[in-house]
């Protein structure tokens, strides 16, 4: 295998723990409004994720950075073409970053509620946006032979795209509403698994729609062949078997399931692009692809050390963390503030 | 307004701001780990409410100098996408451990503390603020390894297309001599920030007769020796760093200097009003032979002056105007070193009356330590734009002009650029302005408001 491969692995990798881990907590930002309007249980509902959601971002952080440094042409194209997306989203984090350390600072209501709002907003619109881009990047995008983006706003957001959008957002909420039920305790944990049952319903829906568009609208299928492997089945079948887990109580279990589905989608996606990173809808020539876009193979070598290094440090340590905190967060306890 | 320079004021903007969130993130956690450092060795429960105390603000602080990051991370690929392709090759290493490393142990054990106080052992706990601590340090020093291969070159060829800088050597880039001189400078700046925030906070609960009278003497005495250390070390570290520009980038200490003509020896303004299209002087006062003191550390030595300089850079790297802006080099750096040797003053006077144990003070002393903690921020601040403006024409010093840096104008227009400025410029006003309410609020809460 050569480091170009194995880079793109990495990045999917990272991708996976991105939408894995910080998925859960979008869908617990989002679900924040509609799980109690106690000001305790809020407050509740935002510890499950207090001490996660910091080092969950990072995972994004080290996409980019990931990307920059190995495919420093993916990672140009795709941010300058996708500019307003990418506005749209960092603003959104933005709000959210400074929600859950500014929310507590003050006891007036509107102003608790302003960052609740902010954390609601803050997780939907990144939650939307990043099906948004993935719907693109297998979509293909008009890209130019010098690598830059030639299109327009409304290129961007297409119905296919939109409706990757609506489908990763509700796959997210399914993911958070799952993670609240393994979470929390007594009104909250009965109003979380109603949650999750309803998020359900809409994720399967939505995700059958987008299945058949791609199917229209893209060559994954194709790429993917007659037999696609068991990963994307499986990825459907752990979706599908969340609300029998939900429906045994078995939290845990249904945790498992979405996180499997999340993982092996991504998975499914990426191989599907492989070995292109973002495809030209003008020229096929004109894709960009692992090699193309690729750092030079002396810089690959010791970027490939430093992950051995340090994604086992990080593997460890957010282990730990979870480990630590991995009891339920009730309201009668002392809440954190 | 073009998109060239839409996308400047863009990164000045964000990195500005950014980096009046980060030098106090770098300072307030080591100063955090060594209060709870001490009420584990001492178990003293004032030690414990210090820690807390100190240790809110640096979350608020903290939560601010995050989101600012964001930006600065995915900018270079949305504004600087021709830049990025450039510079990619080097520049991924040292940012991809920024991320994989500092940030992801900064933040995953930044979570452990925050919510671990009742779960985690005493020692642990204070272990994981080492690390978070370290985590910051480590993020600092990564980044500054990318900006010193911009302002100095180091441990890479050129494609073989031209194109792009590739990495030969990664131990050139990391043991590039710009970065050993400006890593110890950036992190006694934070070292200072966190050292003045505290005495101008502590101070003030003195002053005003606290409650919480010896918590606070024994605050100040930490922030007090914090600062004096603070301050010597980012004053030695300016001057080395000063010499060290001298071999890579003459043109911005001449600038910063607004020396038009190479002198021998070289003398130090204290005040010069220029005329920058005539390159000369219209009004000066100067010291004589200091600039060769500062430089060469004697009384004798060249210092090259820009009129030279211009033509020597136009003899290597072909026509074009090499001069940055003067006035803004000049001022800027002024108000560094102004900001500096006031900052030494001042944390001397504070160390004077710890060791006197003479915690009273008058009520103008007491503004004067209050307010002294904009000083360090001014500091930091000019002391970021003579560093990166200096450098103009170039954005990579020697390989890549500014203006081919940005992303084309075709792909990022005016109006997307417009946009995301004036978000971003209201959005870090706004993060700006609560982040100085709240920090106010808890810091004039006193101890007791911490728990
Ligand atoms: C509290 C902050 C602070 C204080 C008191 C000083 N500086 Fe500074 N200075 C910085 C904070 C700073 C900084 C923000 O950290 C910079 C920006 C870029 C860098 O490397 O450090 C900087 C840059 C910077 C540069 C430009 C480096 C470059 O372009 O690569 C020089 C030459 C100096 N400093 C020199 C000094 C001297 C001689 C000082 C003597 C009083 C001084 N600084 C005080
Ligand atoms: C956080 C501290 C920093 C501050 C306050 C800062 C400040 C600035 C300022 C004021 C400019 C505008 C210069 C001009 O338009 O004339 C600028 C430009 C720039 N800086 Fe920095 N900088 C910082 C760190 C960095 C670092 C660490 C990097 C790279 C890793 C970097 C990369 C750039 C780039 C790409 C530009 C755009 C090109 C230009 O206009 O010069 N900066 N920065
Ligand atoms: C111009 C290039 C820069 C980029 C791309 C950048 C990127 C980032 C990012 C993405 C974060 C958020 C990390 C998180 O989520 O935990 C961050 C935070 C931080 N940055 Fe920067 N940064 C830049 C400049 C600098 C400089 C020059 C320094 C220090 C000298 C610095 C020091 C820090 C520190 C200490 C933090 C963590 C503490 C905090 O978030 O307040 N950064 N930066």
């Amino acid at each position: 295998m050569d480091l170009q491969t194995i880079w793109f692995i990495l990045i999917t990798i990272l991708f996976t723990g991105f939408f894995l881990l910080e998925g859960f907590d979008f869908g617990v930002g989002i679900l924040l409004p509609f799980m109690s309007p106690g000001d305790r249980d809020r407050r509740a509902v935002i510890n499950t994720i207090g001490p996660f959601w910091d080092g969950n971002e990072v995972w994004l952080i080290s996409v980019g950075s990931a990307m920059f440094g190995a495919f420093p042409h993916w990672y140009a194209t795709l941010f300058s073409g996708f500019y307003p997306l990418m506005l749209c989203m960092i603003v959104a984090l933005m709000f959210r970053g400074v929600a859950f350390e500014f929310r507590s600072k003050q006891e007036n209501p509107a102003w608790r509620s302003i960052w609740d709002w902010s954390i609601f907003g803050g997780s939907a619109v990144p939650a939307i946006l990043w099906g948004v881009a993935l719907a693109n990047i297998i979509r293909g995008i008009p890209i130019d032979a010098s690598m830059n983006y030639t299109g327009g706003f409304f290129d961007l957001f297409n119905p296919y795209a939109l409706l990757c959008g609506l489908t990763s957002c509700c796959i997210f909420t399914l993911h958070g509403a799952v993670f609240l039920t393994m979470k929390t305790t007594a009104a909250l944990n009965a109003r979380a698994m109603v949650l999750a049952k309803r998020a359900w319903s809409a994720a399967m829906m939505l995700s059958a729609i987008f299945i058949v568009c791609t199917f229209l609208q893209t060559d994954l299928f194709q790429r993917l062949g007659i037999n696609p492997g068991i990963v994307p089945v499986f990825s459907v079948l752990a979706l599908i078997s969340v609300r029998f887990m939900l429906n045994k109580n078995a939290a845990g279990w249904a945790f498992a399931m979405s996180s499997i589905a999340i993982a092996f989608s991504t998975f499914t996606i990426f191989r599907g692009l492989f070995p292109r990173v973002l495809v030209s809808s003008l020229n096929p020539k004109w894709s960009l692809t692992i090699y193309n876009a690729a750092s030079s193979s002396y810089t690959l070598g010791i970027l490939s050390i430093v992950a051995l290094i340090f994604l086992p440090v990080i593997f460890l340590s957010q282990g730990w963390s979870y480990w630590i905190f991995r009891q339920r967060t009730s309201v009668d306890s002392e809440v954190e503030y | 307004m073009d998109t060239l320079f839409l996308a400047r004021a863009q990164f000045a903007v964000t990195a500005v701001f950014h980096f009046i969130f980060v030098p106090l993130t770098l300072g307030l956690s080591i100063f955090t780990a060594i209060l709870e450092t001490a009420y584990v060795k001492t178990g003293q429960e004032r030690y414990k409410q210090l820690t807390k105390f100190w240790g809110r603000l640096f979350l608020i602080n903290f939560a601010v100098g995050v989101v600012t990051g964001i930006v600065m991370e995915f900018q270079f690929g949305m504004n600087w996408s021709q830049f990025s392709r450039f510079v990619g090759d080097v520049f991924g290493v040292p940012l991809a451990i920024e991320a994989l490393f500092a940030f992801f142990i900064e933040s995953t054990f930044l979570g452990i503390w925050m919510f671990g106080w009742n779960i985690l052992p005493k020692a642990l706990h204070a272990a994981s603020i080492w690390i978070v601590a370290l985590g910051s340090t480590m993020s600092a020093l990564w980044i500054l390894v990318a900006n010193s291969f911009m302002q100095s070159p180091a441990g890479y060829r050129m494609a073989v297309n031209g194109l792009r800088a590739e990495m030969i050597d990664f131990s050139a880039l990391f043991f590039n001599p710009h970065l050993w001189k400006q890593f110890p400078h950036v992190l006694a700046g934070g070292i200072v920030t966190a050292g003045f925030l505290v005495i101008a906070i502590s101070s003030w609960h003195l002053v005003n007769g606290t409650k919480e009278r010896r918590a606070f003497e024994t605050s100040l005495k930490f922030g007090a020796i914090y600062a004096f250390i603070g301050s010597m070390l980012v004053v030695l570290a300016g001057h080395a760093q000063m010499q060290e520009l001298l071999k890579t980038q003459p043109m911005k200490v001449a600038a910063a200097e607004a020396l038009w003509n190479s002198e021998n020896p070289a003398s130090f303004s204290i005040l010069t009003i220029g005329d920058e299209k005539e390159l000369r002087d219209v009004f000066a006062i100067r010291v004589p032979r200091l600039l060769s003191v500062l430089a060469y550390n004697s009384f004798e030595g060249e210092v090259k002056g820009i009129r030279e300089l211009q033509r020597e850079y136009t003899a290597r790297f072909g026509p074009g105007n090499y001069i940055p802006s003067v006035v803004t080099a000049y001022w800027s750096f002024r108000f560094m070193v102004g900001a500096g040797t006031a900052m030494l003053a001042i944390s001397l006077f504070a160390l004077y009356r710890v060791i006197r144990e003479n915690y009273s003070f008058s009520r103008p002393a007491g503004r004067v330590l209050l307010w002294s903690c904009i000083l360090p921020w001014i500091a930091n601040s000019s002391g970021w734009i003579l560093a990166e403006t200096g450098r103009q024409p170039w954005v990579v010093f020697g390989l890549l002009k500014t203006e081919a840096g940005v992303s084309p104008a075709s792909v990022v227009g005016q109006n997307a650029l417009f946009l995301s400025l004036t978000l971003f410029l209201g959005l870090y006003l706004l993060l700006t302005v609560t982040e100085i309410v709240l920090i106010k609020k808890y810091a004039a809460a006193g101890l007791e408001g911490a728990e």
